[in-house]
C-alpha cells in the first residue's frame, strides 16, 4: 500500500528514532555527544542529528515519495548517558552504505559534519567516533606504504624512527636550513622534517630549500651509510603546485615528503596520497588546526575521527601528541586512537575512549608521530607508551644541545637505542628511567651533557579533554 | 668514544649500522639478550653477511636459511660464530623475522668485518 503524501512538520523521532535497529555489517555507524537545548527531549534530539545528517529536512516534501526513505535514512538506534554530565548524551547513528560514495572521506564529513552542527535545538555537539564498514575501507587507498614497507625502505627494524623539526621554524636561508639538516642527520637522527608553515616564503623559496636539502640528505647518508629522509612539506596554495613540488622531490632522488590534511583537505591529501603510492614516495602527515576541531570536550570532531579519516585518505605517519610534552594529549584517548591507526583489528574499548570494533582488513598502518617540547629524558616514557611503530622528534631537544645538532642527535640516538635495549632485557624503563639514562650517558659525552642541560623541564598542566569517566 | 677534553664539541660524523650502533660493542651476554627476546616475540631468527663496502645494499648475503622454530639462543650464537669464522672480514647481522607483521622485527649488526 502506497503512502499518501501529507504537508507540513512532523517531528524527527517519528521517522529517524528506531531503537529497535539492528545496525548491519553494512551500515557505517557514528556516535554524537549531543548536549540539547532545554526542553529538547533525547530522543528528538537523536533523531534531528540522525535526519539531518543524512536525508531529512525540518518539513515533509512530496519528492520524499518517489524513492525509498526506508533504504536511504540514517537512524539514532540508541542513546546512552555520558558519564558525569547530566546535560550531555551520547546518540548512536547508523548511516546506510549508499548514502556514501566510494572511497570519498570529503563526502562522509560533509554528510557526518555538515550543516548539523549549526543546528538551533542543540546547543554543543561533537562527533565522538566513527564506525567502517570494511566494505566501505575496501573503497579507499588508505597509507601510500605503510609501516612494514617504510621500515624495509629505510631499513629500520626494532625500534621508533628519531626525527627532528629544523628550528627556528621560519626565517632560515635555504642554505643554512640545509646545514640545520645535515648536521641532525649526519648526528644519528633518520628523518629530520619541514616545520608546517614552511611551505614557500620570500625567505626560502620551496625549489632552493629542496634542492639544499637533498644534498644534505645525500652526503650525511653516504657518510654514515645509513638511510636518511627529510620531510620536505609541499602543502601549497593549490593542487597543481602541491604535485609540482612531490614531483621535483622524487626527481631530486627523495624518499618522503610531507602534508597538512586539515588546513589542506582531504581532496588535496586524498590526491596526494595517490601520487605517493603511484610513485613509490612515502608521506608524512602534519595535523595544524586539529585543536581548533577536536579539543573542546563538547563541541567539534575527536582526534580519532580525524585519525581514522586520515587513515583512509592516506598517510604513512601522523602526529598524535606525545602525552608527556607541551601539548595536550590524555594517555588512554592517545594510546585509543595509535592502535586505530595502526593495528588491523581494534575492539571497542570505552576505557580509551574507543566506541566500536574496527575492522580495517589490510589496509596499511600509519606511524605515530610525537613530536613537541621533548627531550631526552622523555625517552623512557615515549618508548614505553608508543612502542617500535612510531617516529619520535625532537626538535628542540635536539638543535638545543650545547654542542649543536650533531650532538644533539647523536644523544637521542643514544638514549633511544639504550631504553630498545633495556626494554628487550626484561627491564622496566619508567621505572628504571634514571639508571638507564645515567648509564647510558657514562658512554656518551653527548648523551651526558644532554642529561644535565634538561633536568628540570617539565610541562604539568592538566589535560583539557579528558575521557568521559564516571 | 673520543675521551680527548679538546675534542669535546667536535662532533665527528661516524659510519654506523642502523640499530643499536650507537651503543658500546655489545657483549657476548647482550647479544643472548637480544636473541632470547626474538624468540620470546616468537620470531624466527636469522643470519646475514657483507663485506663493510656493499653494507649499504638492502640484500646482504644469508648464511643459511633462517632459523626457523628455534627456541635456544646458544645455538643461534654458535651459528654466527660460524659465520664468522668463515666471513672474518664481513659484517655479520642477526635478523628477527616477524612473519605476522611481514616484516623485521629486529636486526642488529653483532660482528664489524676486519675488511
Amino acid at each position: 500500500m502506497a503512502k499518501t503524501y501529507q504537508a507540513g512538520v512532523q517531528d524527527y523521532r517519528l521517522t529517524y528514532w528506531t531503537p529497535d535497529y539492528v545496525p548491519l555489517d553494512t551500515d557505517l555507524l557514528a556516535c554524537f555527544k549531543i548536549t540539547p537545548q532545554e526542553g529538547v527531549p533525547r530522543e528528538e534530539a537523536a533523531a534531528a542529528v540522525a535526519a539531518e545528517s543524512s536525508t531529512g529536512t525540518w518539513t515533509t516534501v512530496w519528492t520524499d515519495l518517489l524513492t525509498d526513505m526506508e533504504f536511504y535514512k540514517g537512524r539514532a538506534y540508541r542513546i546512552e548517558d555520558v558519564p558525569g554530565d547530566k546535560e550531555a548524551f551520547y546518540a548512536f547513528i547508523a548511516y546506510p552504505l549508499d548514502l556514501f560514495e566510494e572511497g570519498s572521506i570529503v563526502n562522509v564529513l560533509t554528510s557526518l559534519v555538515g550543516n548539523v552542527f549549526g543546528f538551533k535545538a542543540i546547543r554543543y555537539l561533537r562527533l565522538e567516533d566513527i564506525r567502517f564498514p570494511i566494505a566501505y575501507v575496501k573503497t579507499c587507498l588508505g597509507p601510500p606504504n605503510g609501516i612494514q614497507v617504510e621500515r624495509d625502505k629505510l631499513n629500520k627494524y626494532g625500534r621508533p624512527l628519531l626525527g627532528c623539526t629544523i628550528k627556528p621554524k621560519l626565517g632560515l636561508s635555504a642554505k643554512n636550513y640545509g646545514r640545520a639538516v645535515y648536521e641532525c642527520l649526519r648526528g644519528g637522527l633518520d628523518l629530520t622534517k619541514d616545520d608546517e608553515n614552511i611551505n614557500s616564503q620570500p625567505f626560502m623559496r620551496w625549489q632552493n630549500r629542496f634542492e639544499f636539502v637533498a644534498e644534505a640528505v645525500l652526503k650525511a647518508q653516504g657518510e654514515t651509510g645509513e638511510r636518511k629522509g627529510h620531510y620536505l612539506n609541499v602543502t601549497a596554495p593549490d593542487p597543481e603546485q602541491m604535485i609540482e613540488r612531490a614531483e621535483f622531490a622524487k626527481e631530486l632522488g627523495m624518499p618522503i615528503i610531507m602534508h597538512d590534511f586539515l588546513t589542506a583537505g582531504f581532496t588535496a591529501n586524498t590526491g596526494l596520497a595517490k601520487w605517493c603510492r603511484k610513485n613509490g614516495m612515502l608521506l608524512h602527515i602534519h595535523r595544524a588546526m586539529h585543536a581548533v576541531i577536536d579539543r573542546h570536550p563538547k563541541h567539534g570532531i575527536h582526534f580519532r575521527v580525524l585519525a581514522k579519516c586520515l587513515r583512509l585518505s592516506g598517510g604513512d605517519h601522523i602526529h598524535t601528541g606525545t602525552v608527556v610534552g607541551k601539548l595536550e594529549g590524555d594517555r588512554a584517548s592517545t594510546l585509543g586512537f595509535v592502535d586505530l591507526l595502526r593495528e588491523s583489528f581494534i575492539p571497542e574499548d570505552r576505557r580509551r575512549g574507543i566506541f566500536f570494533d574496527q575492522d580495517w582488513g589490510a589496509m596499511p598502518g600509519v606511524f605515530a608521530v610525537a613530536s613537541g617540547g621533548i627531550h631526552v629524558w622523555h625517552m623512557p616514557a615515549l618508548v614505553s607508551i608508543f612502542g617500535d611503530d612510531s617516529c619520535l622528534q625532537f626538535g628542540g631537544g635536539t638543535q638545543g644541545h650545547p654542542w649543536g645538532n650533531a650532538a644533539g642527535a647523536a644523544a637521542n640516538r643514544v638514549a633511544l637505542e639504550a631504553c630498545v635495549k633495556a626494554r628487550n632485557q626484561g627491564r622496566q624503563l619508567e621505572k628504571e628511567a634514571r639508571d638507564i639514562l645515567m648509564d647510558a650517558g657514562k658512554s656518551s659525552p653527548e648523551l651526558a651533557i644532554a642529561l644535565d642541560t634538561w633536568k628540570e623541564i617539565k610541562f604539568e598542566f592538566e589535560t583539557v579533554d579528558k575521557l568521559d569517566v564516571a | 668514544m673520543r675521551d680527548d677534553a679538546n675534542t669535546m664539541g667536535d662532533y665527528q660524523t661516524r659510519q654506523t649500522y642502523e640499530t643499536f650502533s650507537f651503543l658500546p660493542q655489545f657483549s657476548q651476554q647482550d647479544v643472548y639478550a637480544q636473541v632470547e627476546y626474538i624468540i620470546a616475540q616468537g620470531w624466527n631468527p636469522g643470519i646475514e653477511h657483507e663485506h663493510p663496502s656493499n653494507a649499504f645494499n638492502h640484500y646482504w648475503t644469508m648464511w643459511k636459511l633462517p632459523f626457523f622454530g628455534e627456541t635456544d639462543a646458544s645455538r643461534v650464537w654458535a651459528e654466527l660464530e660460524a659465520c664468522r669464522r668463515a666471513y672474518p672480514d664481513h659484517n655479520i647481522r642477526l635478523i628477527g623475522y616477524d612473519n605476522y607483521a611481514q616484516t623485521q622485527g629486529m636486526q642488529l649488526v653483532v660482528f664489524r668485518g676486519r675488511g
